[in-house]
């Protein structure tokens, strides 16, 4: 299983004078359930975004999918293609339907002709488990519902491995849940995902390996169980007594 | 209406003081008019005699009773409800706007004889001008506003010097250049080719402003939803961001409609038959000038009164599509 998908080697990237990411090195594989937590202003966003480059990096090697990513490559959109990314906000298409929304990534980059997109579109909805939603606008749905929908838009592209970005950070408390079992469901189906979040539980339930960033720099990474019960770093001790105190 | 607010004091026009200031200022301006030898004088004749020779005791007593009247009508406007009053205080309006053309002693037949022509020729060619012209300009609004926004600057430098020349210089000036002008270049173009591409040029540039705020006003996380699934910058636009920026540049385009079909009027300077050009030339063969002049301006405000009430369907429209 240990197949990389993405590969980060020696990253560093400044946002002008700041520097956000320091020497990381990180490594995916096939199947991987990778959970990044860390303070905000760590740089796990900034990590996470730079995976399919909707950020820039200025040092270092990120290969994902047998790709390097740079400045001038060639065929980003191809790379993006295969790797989903799930946002705090959804960033569904609000002037189309959530059909339509499923439907316009195979149909529009994929090629793939209108009933096979609509066979697959209701399939992820059903496996989120709002097919009766299909018809409706995004601004008609709740924020768990719509970041249910968002999840299938990214699955509707086959993608080899999906990246969460904090996908229940705006979400109300009662809804965080439903977002969460799509996401568990997904991970047991074998899906390779990568997810910034601070839901400690969901880490616990499914990850393979927890990445701790503070500052811009991984400073812990380790199984769940040593993450959690036995963490090193007294930063990651630091942090673990805070967010679960309560 | 802004913000209806849950407090809801008197109307202003019922306080005493209102109204007795009403009254005042009234008297004042109305004796200042000096209405004794008016149409009001002669209704004052049972008070003021013979209009004419009433002198300042006419005007201040004409000046007075006007300004009653008029303080009555709006305290009696003031007890009607919203939709009421507006209706009422415009049809008032419009009474005296009339009245005021009324004065001017028109030759009406002289108008009735002309008016059909005007309308056929004149505002068929008004709106064709500006409807070609506005669709024209819209096109080039789309491409100026993707220039403007480009990191190329070969784009961005001929779209900001394309929106500076053409919002910098009058209109008029603009179309003289491009009808005369063009020819020296040795392009002979005719008046209504030159008429509508000034009016492009000109209103594609202050509408490239409308379509470059429309496009800058969607969220970037549209954006990198979009590039995130592998959409290209073509289709991006195309189908992402264009779409949910419409609802945003539909009205002001809309109102750059409503003003160009009025500015549509400086083309009647190089002999384009439009609604100005035949106003003019109609009228100055008679001698009937104000006739033909006010002609055609109630025919433009008409024209635009119905796009108005379109433009607001629209805006409409798009309100309750957009979620």
């Amino acid at each position: 299983m240990s197949e990389p998908i993405i590969q980060m080697i020696g990253v560093n990237k400044w946002y002008g004078d700041f520097k956000a990411l320091t020497d990381i090195d990180f490594t995916v594989n096939k199947g991987d359930k990778i959970v990044v937590c860390g303070p905000s202003g760590s740089g796990k966003s900034t990590m996470i975004r730079t995976l399919n480059w909707l950020e820039a990096h200025q040092e270092g090697k990120i290969i994902v999918n047998g790709h390097e990513m740079h400045a001038k490559m060639k065929n980003v959109d191809a790379v993006r293609m295969d790797v989903g990314m799930v946002f705090q906000h959804f960033n569904l298409f609000p002037h189309m339907t959530v059909l339509e929304n499923l439907k316009a990534g195979p149909m529009w980059v994929r090629g793939v002709k209108e009933d096979a997109a609509h066979k697959t579109a209701m399939k992820f909805l059903d496996r989120v488990r709002i097919p009766e939603q299909a018809d409706k606008y995004p601004g008609q749905l709740s924020g768990g519902q719509q970041q249910r929908v968002a999840i299938a838009r990214s699955l509707c592209m086959q993608p080899k491995v999906m990246l969460f970005d904090e996908p229940t950070s705006a979400l109300d408390p009662e809804m965080v849940a439903e977002v969460l079992d799509t996401m568990i469901e997904l991970a047991n189906d074998g899906m390779t995902m990568v997810c910034v979040t601070h839901e400690m539980g969901f880490a616990k339930a499914v990850a393979d390996r927890v990445v701790f960033m503070d500052e811009g720099k991984i400073i812990e990474e380790n199984d769940p169980h040593s993450f959690f019960d036995n963490p090193q770093n007294p930063r990651t001790q630091n942090f673990l007594s805070q967010i679960l105190q309560h | 209406m802004l913000f209806a607010d849950t407090v809801v004091p008197d109307p202003a026009v019922h306080k005493p003081k209102v109204m007795a200031i009403m009254v005042a200022v009234g008297f004042v301006l109305f004796s200042l008019m000096g209405l004794n030898d008016t149409i009001f004088g002669e209704f004052m004749r049972p008070v003021i005699g013979e209009p004419k020779e009433s002198g300042l005791f006419g005007n201040l007593a004409t000046g007075l009773v006007i300004s009653i009247i008029f303080t009555i009508n709006v305290v009696l406007i003031g007890f009607l409800p919203f939709r009421a009053q507006v209706f009422v205080v415009w049809i008032e309006l419009l009474a005296l706007f009339l009245a005021f053309f009324y004065s001017f002693g028109l030759d009406f037949t002289f108008i009735r004889s002309k008016v059909w022509f005007m309308i056929s020729q004149g505002v068929f060619t008004t709106l064709y001008i500006s409807a070609i012209s506005i669709i024209l300009a819209s096109i080039v609004a789309i491409f100026g506003a993707v220039a403007k926004l480009s990191s190329n600057g070969f784009a961005n430098a001929i779209a900001t010097f394309y929106t500076s020349f053409f919002r910098g210089l009058p209109l008029l000036m603009q179309v003289y250049l491009i009808y005369l002008g063009l020819p020296q270049l040795g392009y002979v173009i005719d008046a209504v080719p030159a008429g509508i591409l000034a009016l492009t040029l000109c209103y594609g540039a202050y509408m490239t402003e409308i379509f470059r705020a429309g496009i800058q006003s969607i969220n970037k996380g549209q954006w990198e939803a979009s590039r995130a699934m592998g959409f290209k910058f073509g289709l991006t636009m195309r189908r992402i961001i264009l779409p949910q920026a419409m609802p945003l540049i539909i009205p002001p385009t809309g109102n750059q409609f409503i003003a160009m079909l009025k500015d549509s009027s400086l083309v009647s300077v190089i002999g384009v038959w439009e609604l100005m050009f035949l106003a003019r030339t109609l009228g100055n063969k008679d001698f009937k000038h104000m006739e033909m002049l006010i002609t055609a301006a109630m025919i433009y405000w008409c024209l635009t009164m119905v796009l108005e009430v379109i433009q607001s369907r629209i805006e409409r429209h798009y309100r309750t599509v957009s979620h």
